[in-house]
């Protein structure tokens, strides 16, 4: 193995650094005994403990969930329909305008879409609450699960369909026997991709959050702006390794499916 | 003849499985169907042999329902196939890609079809089991596709679109991802299955020898329009113009004038050189332009003047192309002219007298060549 240079050893360290000491440090403070968040005065899991018996933030942990599951889940059926419609309806009049419409909110600044959801919300007359939130959060996250079901489909090739109709499917069944079990993990990275923006998302949750249900990253925001505690120290550090566990659990799983993968085709061409 | 020759289509009496009635299909401004009308019999496996964009995949598609014709009518058993979708018709296919399900294993990939009829799980067991034996893939029924070589792939694509016992099959490029040797065999096999089955067969390809081989009539299509139908044999024998003569296997070509003669025309070809003579039932008015075609192997060469043939003409050797079983001269005339001579190595090379820059004397019968109009 080549050794590696001074400056290349320097900008690594440097990098992850930059990105990973503030992390570290929020870590470390999470089992700090003080009540001050910036004294040490030894190690303690005591915050962890007053966490959960803490009811709003649980609370609100728990809406966050709720929201979470039901807009990805709501978000990954409309976005794949429009991708599919998108990619295979060949073209149609205005099919240019559509699918530039479909991937504006990417860009669109979360402000506004925020502000434009609570006027809406008002508009109709609905109550600001779980549901509000769950709708804005399918709205926006949608177009991230159609950009991504939509790449997938482009490769995928169509006389898979045709065979699936020529053994006699109609056009649902060839969808749901052999279109969506193949571009599954793009369904499922779609579906992961709008949970994780919508457990973090505060910009566009607190326009349409109402009194009866706040979500946690408004929760700990609010809680923040009256001084930092050691609880929400824990609270994050809990966070971090929930998303930790997440990413190493994704990549093992797609790892040993590429090794699978590549062990039969060997055994495939040994067989041939 | 005691033995009966398969010939539906000289038959005035027999009804045809698939009728094309003047079927033209525009994609844009594009015809790539020109007012086509094909009829095919069943238990045929009827080739559809042409260069890249000349129609015929999109025949096949037509066929299969994946693409509706602009014009015309297509009748699949005297049935009008016009709005059935694919899933409703009697038709099978193989695609080009062999369009195997990944997700599934070989014998979902076979049972695919017959579940989606409804079919009982034990019948769908016997036939899944039938369809695995026919191409020899009983031991591969638990893989996927990816987990299995390159001509088990395409048996198991031909065993799914046999599954259901469709009235006709479509095989699309079937052996073109197929090395040389493999194709071989497979050809075999297709002819084998094909007439085990007594299933029709419409097979698309541009591989002329692959039409040949497996098909009992053949369609030669360019631009939309079939040239010329007609058995292997004929196709190659009796080509009815330069088009066909030319796609299929390797010809001299003679452009000249006719002028009738004791027993059939003499053709004035070139300045000095002799005119040649030629038997043949098309008649030619006098001095019309005519194309002589003459197959490479029903030349002779020799060295010295061949002294009892219809037709001789001199030359020199430029070029030997050697293929092992045969090898292939090219000779020039005195007027420029290239000639193609194939003699099959029946001595050792050491043996062989002919060489390069030999001048060398080119002979054939007069009923060796084909007179052609255009």
């Amino acid at each position: 193995m080549r050794r590696m240079t001074w400056f290349n050893a320097t900008s690594l360290t440097l990098g992850f650094a930059f990105l990973y000491l503030p992390m570290v440090i929020l870590v470390i403070y999470s089992f700090n005994e003080s009540k001050l968040v910036t004294v040490w005065a030894g190690f303690s899991t005591k915050w962890y403990g007053e966490l959960l018996g803490n009811e709003a933030f649980l609370d609100a942990a728990w809406v966050t969930v709720q929201v979470a599951v039901a807009s990805s889940t709501i978000a990954t059926v409309l976005g794949t329909m429009a991708a599919y419609v998108l990619v295979r309806a060949g073209r149609f009049y205005g099919r240019t305008l559509f699918s530039g419409m479909i991937y504006a909110p990417l860009v669109m600044p979360e402000v506004i879409t925020g502000l434009s959801l609570l006027l809406l919300f008002i508009g109709i007359g609905l109550d600001r609450g779980i549901l509000t939130i769950i709708l804005a959060h399918t709205t926006f996250s949608m177009c991230y699960v159609s950009v991504v079901v939509s790449s997938r489909l482009v490769s995928f090739d169509r006389s898979l369909e045709e065979a699936a109709l020529d053994l006699g499917c109609t056009p649902f069944e060839s969808f749901r026997l052999v279109t969506l079990p193949i571009i599954a993990p793009a369904v499922i990275s779609g579906w992961l991709l709008a949970f994780t923006l919508s457990l973090d998302d505060l910009v566009i949750a607190s326009f349409t959050a109402g009194p009866s249900a706040t979500t946690l990253p408004i929760k700990i925001f609010s809680a923040v702006r009256l001084g930092v505690s050691p609880e929400i120290n824990a609270l994050s550090t809990i966070m971090i390794a929930i998303v930790t566990v997440g990413v190493i659990t994704a990549s093992i799983i797609s790892k040993r499916a590429t090794l699978m993968q590549q062990r039969d085709e060997q055994a495939a061409a040994r067989t041939a | 003849m005691a033995q009966t020759v398969f010939a539906p289509w000289d038959d005035p009496n027999e009804k045809p499985l698939i009728q094309f009635r003047n079927v033209t299909k525009r994609f844009g401004d594009f015809t790539a169907i020109d007012n086509l009308s094909q009829d095919i019999y069943a238990r045929e496996f009827f080739a559809l042999l042409g260069p890249s964009g000349c129609g015929k995949t999109t025949m096949m598609r037509m066929l299969a329902g994946f693409e509706t014709p602009t014009e015309g009518q297509i009748l699949i058993a005297g049935q009008d196939m016009a709005g059935v979708p694919p899933n409703k018709r009697p038709v099978n296919m193989m695609f080009q890609s062999y369009a195997l399900f990944p997700h599934l294993s070989v014998w979902e990939n076979i049972a695919f079809g017959l579940k989606r009829e409804g079919m009982e799980k034990d019948k769908v067991d016997a036939r899944v089991t039938e369809m695995l034996r026919l191409t020899r893939l009983e031991r591969f029924a638990k893989r996927k596709p990816h987990q299995i070589s390159g001509g088990q792939r395409q048996r198991v694509a031909l065993a799914r679109s046999l599954a259901k016992a469709p009235k006709l099959l479509l095989l699309d490029e079937p052996l073109g991802a197929l090395d040389a040797k493999l194709r071989q065999d497979t050809q075999f096999e297709l002819v084998d299955i094909q007439e085990k089955t007594g299933t029709t067969f419409v097979i698309v390809t541009h591989d002329q020898e692959e039409a040949m081989t497996v098909a009992s009539r053949v369609a030669v299509m360019d631009e939309g329009r079939i040239v010329q139908v007609a058995t292997p044999a004929v196709i190659y024998e009796q080509p009815n113009s330069v088009y066909v003569a030319d796609f299929i296997g390797d010809v001299n070509i003679i452009e000249g004038a006719a002028n009738p003669s004791a027993d059939g025309y003499d053709i004035t070809w070139a300045e000095g050189q002799p005119i040649l003579h030629v038997k043949t039932e098309k008649t030619f008015a006098p001095g019309q332009k005519c194309f002589l075609a003459i197959r490479p192997e029903k030349v002779g060469i020799s060295a010295e003047e061949p002294t009892d043939a219809a037709n001789k003409v001199q030359g020199q050797i430029i070029d030997i192309a050697y293929l092992g079983n045969l090898s292939t001269y090219h000779v020039k005339l005195a007027d420029g002219t290239m000639m193609k001579a194939q003699i099959a190595n029946t001595r050792r090379l050491s043996r062989r007298s002919l060489t390069w820059e030999d001048n060398v004397w080119l002979s054939w019968t007069d009923t060796a060549p084909v007179l052609l109009e255009s």
